[in-house]
């Protein structure tokens, strides 16, 4: 049965709490991971699964569902939590992240069979390839489902991100969203101190895109944001989420050292209480 | 006893992988062609001239390529990537092991411009490295094949009979096109090309050609090689090879390639596992080639057959 949309807001910020939960949990048993970008992207990920996107978590490889690519495989914590509170798989299987035998790898792997992983990724700007190849698949298919690809902001230093946004734009996908989480930090510092990537929106714009802005922390923006890219025609749309870093945990928030680190079973407590 | 193959006439066989596609399309439509600014040079302007809503031009750009190839794979589409082998196999690297190995799509690439015979366009154009970076790749099935003819075959083949990533390797210059229409062909399996048992040539692609006329030099001083064409780099004929080492005692093989991790160090994994015997391995040796004619470029880098018979009857005198 297709996922039925939930369109309370309050409802949806009850779920992210759930997400952002799981997350600390997730990632304080398995010992490593990303906690930055997972919890600053939980919103962005309630509001594609649980209001936006068209999908069965009892028929993941339904024909027309809408696909997901996760570009940034670090966050896969995100993900897998997102899927497991969707009903893909039961929520327990979450604290088995990253250990041997898992079928929730360090970095999405479809060979290991967790369902409703499209793309095994994790190698940078790869991603918003492989969505252009599926967007123009399903031009060629004449099927009507939309293409989502994550992206991270530091992600688009790499070049390859840059030759897709062109090949987009070519061919006029507008059954394609990209979506960038712009929490402006990586791995060693702000974006403007490791590499510029700005003016973003005049860059994406003067590649052919349709470009529009939210609070990818605020579920009504994003919601309406995502709808607004939607009712564009003939031009690849992008959302720039601007994003906290480590939301919801105040301590962490905007803490680029959090990027790839996991909290401690007892940080995870303190965490949690926390959690707003 | 030596066979004797008689060339129908010279043929790139990047025109055969050309007509391949060609034909693969016209029997599956699921078949989907990218292109690279090269089209013409890479043999699938004839696809892509036949089937125009199946061509997609995505200019120089390999990355995306590999990755837009990856994504239409996934969405039930036999994607087909060709480019200069340089940038086939070893820009894209990163991309083909994560978007299209990785996740075990059915993705045809395209090698051109195979070896040092392009010629005058110099080293930067001459793939020799693609075998050893492609073979590297979990899932990966390298082809080699050794004239137009095979190419075909092979690539009609490549498209309906895997379901994996397929690499096919293939050159620029016509070569003789010796082989049959209805040759007893199977991915995975090589061919004994003449039956001697003195030692064993083992080539790949334009090179099983010039290990023939070593044969029949070779003949003539009384000595029966055992040619072998390795059209499949990988998985490799496991059984072929060993076999030869067992009943020739001495292998050469012969690539237009590194000889480093390439095609002889594929056949030598098998050996030295299975039945060690004296090798001489013949290819490019840690080196870039130049720009000249291709034959000028063959005999220098000692991979034309009079060159290669120097070498195997060198190897032959010290392994006595």
């Amino acid at each position: 049965m297709v996922f039925q949309k939930i369109n309370e807001i309050a409802e949806l910020k009850n779920i992210s709490y759930e997400v952002r939960k799981d997350i600390i949990c997730m990632l304080a048993e398995a010992g490593s991971g990303h906690t930055g970008g997972s919890l600053g992207l939980a919103d962005i990920f309630t509001c594609l699964y649980f209001s936006a996107i068209n999908h069965d978590p009892e028929n993941p490889s339904w024909k027309y569902r809408d696909r997901l690519i996760l570009s940034i495989g670090h966050v896969a914590p995100v993900l897998y939590a997102t899927l497991a509170n969707a009903g893909y798989f039961p929520k327990q299987e979450l604290l088995t992240l990253r250990k041997f035998g898992s079928r929730l790898q360090g970095h999405p792997g479809r060979d290991h069979g967790l369902p409703g992983i499209e793309l095994s990724a994790g190698s940078l700007g790869q991603g918003l390839s492989v969505a252009v190849g599926m967007a123009i698949a399903a031009k060629i298919d004449s099927e009507n489902h939309t293409i989502y690809c994550i992206m991270g902001d530091g992600e688009i230093q790499e070049g390859s991100v840059w030759e897709a946004a062109m090949s987009a734009a070519h061919y006029k996908l507008d059954n394609l969203i990209g979506i960038i989480d712009r929490n402006s930090l990586q791995i060693d510092g702000r974006n403007s101190d490791v590499m510029e990537i700005e003016p973003l929106t005049k860059k994406w714009r003067s590649f052919g895109w349709f470009v529009v802005e939210c609070n990818g922390n605020d579920h009504s923006e994003i919601i309406s944001a995502i709808e607004l890219c939607k009712s564009q025609c003939n031009m690849p749309r992008l959302l720039i989420a601007n994003t906290i870093m480590g939301k919801g945990v105040k301590e962490i928030e905007n803490d680029y050292h959090w990027h790839g680190k996991a909290p401690s079973k007892q940080q995870a407590a303190q965490f949690i209480a926390m959690l707003e | 006893m030596v066979e004797k193959y008689i060339s129908k006439g010279n043929r790139s066989t990047k025109a055969g992988f050309g007509e391949g596609i060609l034909d693969a399309g016209k029997q599956n439509n699921k078949l989907v062609v990218l292109g690279a600014d090269i089209t013409t040079s890479v043999g699938l302007n004839l696809f892509a001239n036949a089937y125009h809503e199946r061509f997609f031009s995505l200019g120089i750009a390999e990355q995306n390529c590999v990755g837009v190839a990856a994504g239409l794979a996934l969405s039930g589409k036999i994607p087909v990537f060709s480019t200069y082998g340089v940038f086939a196999a070893l820009r894209t690297a990163d991309h083909i092991r994560v978007s299209i190995c990785y996740n075990n799509l059915h993705v045809i690439i395209g090698g051109a411009h195979a070896g040092i015979s392009v010629g005058p366009d110099g080293a930067t154009h001459q793939a020799l490295e693609d075998i050893a970076v492609m073979r590297v790749m979990p899932y990966m099935t390298v082809l080699s094949p050794c004239d137009a003819t095979q190419a075909k075959l092979l690539t009609l083949l490549a498209v309906e009979k895997l379901a994996g990533p397929v690499y096919i390797r293939f050159g620029r210059e016509p070569v003789p096109d010796f082989t049959s229409v209805d040759q007893k062909i199977e991915i995975g399996k090589g061919q004994e090309m003449t039956s001697g048992n003195d030692i064993a040539l083992i080539a790949t692609g334009h090179m099983v050609w010039e290990a023939l006329q070593v044969a029949y030099q070779l003949h003539e001083n009384g000595i029966n090689a055992r040619v072998i064409n390795l059209h499949t780099i990988k998985p490799i004929d496991k059984d072929m090879v060993i076999k030869a080492a067992k009943e020739t005692k001495r292998v050469v093989t012969i690539e237009e390639h590194q000889v480093n991790a390439g095609f002889g160090s594929a056949v030598a994994e098998v050996i030295v596992q299975n039945y060690p015997v004296k090798m001489k391995m013949i290819g490019m040796n840690d080196c870039f080639g130049e720009s000249g004619k291709p034959e000028e470029l063959m005999k220098k880098y000692k991979l034309s057959a009079d060159e290669i018979y120097k070498t195997v009857s060198q190897f032959i005198h010290d392994s006595n």
